[in-house]
């Protein structure tokens, strides 16, 4: 049993990784970082769950967390980029190549 | 029935987390996150730790895919979504690369199979997560409250910075 939810968990977080690779909207972009943010954290419900200790759940307290800081954090970048750019396109964000 | 129950919210989150990901409406791609969430969230339950579902739904479905939506409304991106496929099939190689060394190193791992045979749920009484967020693990509460109020502020000045550039100008 706990192979499938940690096979689950790899999967999910390669989804959202694919995603990060894939699209080139940076709402997208941050969903799919979630996305690979709570993959990780079902790994380590389903540990704990499994080794009958509570260091894991309790980690997943922090990780949600941090999850919900940088969620505020990043979609204010993501706010001010479009003010000051017109686009969240990271195609069209190319102003470090020059 | 509980392996109908993995089962169908596995199969919930993964359908949706490929919604995320593929679909090309922004609001589409957020309801997608919201029910990949409550799937995961399901999974939590199966997995006997009942806080973490509900802070997962409270937190997760609640706020953050909620300011998602927000986000999506305040910006209003008229741009026609690109097909991008010249980098797709390079980086579905990297992720499917990704996905079998994950498999391949939790099907070499002999231990795995025998902690299944597990004992009871440890994150199910909310007493323990207060005796350990309060003795063990206090610092870092203390450091997570502290990053909050950092966030809070930093939102408020990247807020407020451009407008007086802006004004500035």
């Amino acid at each position: 049993m706990l192979h499938s939810y940690l096979v689950l968990s790899a999967l999910v977080f390669a989804i959202g990784f694919f995603g990060v690779l894939l699209r080139r909207n940076t709402l997208i972009i941050f969903m799919g970082l979630e996305l690979m943010l709570v993959a990780s954290t079902l790994a380590l419900v389903a540990f704990s769950r499994f080794n009958g200790t509570i260091g894991g759940d309790i980690f997943v307290f922090f990780i949600l967390t941090v999850a919900a800081a940088e969620v505020a954090v990043g979609l204010a970048i993501i706010v001010a980029l479009f003010r000051k750019r017109q686009t969240i396109e990271v195609d069209e964000l190319d102003s470090l190549k020059n | 029935m509980g392996l109908f129950l993995f089962n169908f919210f596995a199969l919930l989150t993964v359908i949706c987390a490929v919604g995320v990901v593929v679909n090309k409406n922004t609001v589409n791609a957020a309801m997608c996150f919201m029910l990949c969430l409550v799937g995961v969230a399901g999974l939590f339950v199966l997995l006997e730790a009942y806080l973490l579902a509900f802070v997962l739904l409270l937190v997760y479905a609640g706020a953050v895919a909620a300011l998602f939506l927000f986000i999506v409304m305040l910006l209003d991106t008229h741009s026609q979504p690109r097909p991008v496929r010249r980098f797709a099939l390079v980086a579905a190689t990297i992720a499917a690369a990704l996905l079998a060394v994950a498999v391949l190193t939790f099907h070499q791992q002999p231990k795995l199979a025998m902690a299944a045979a597990s004992t009871g749920a440890s994150g199910a009484s909310l007493k323990d997560y207060a005796y350990q967020l309060f003795t063990t693990y206090l610092l870092p509460v203390q450091i997570i409250g502290f990053l909050l109020l950092i966030a809070m502020l930093g939102v408020i000045v990247l807020s407020r910075k451009i407008e007086a550039t802006e004004g500035a100008k």
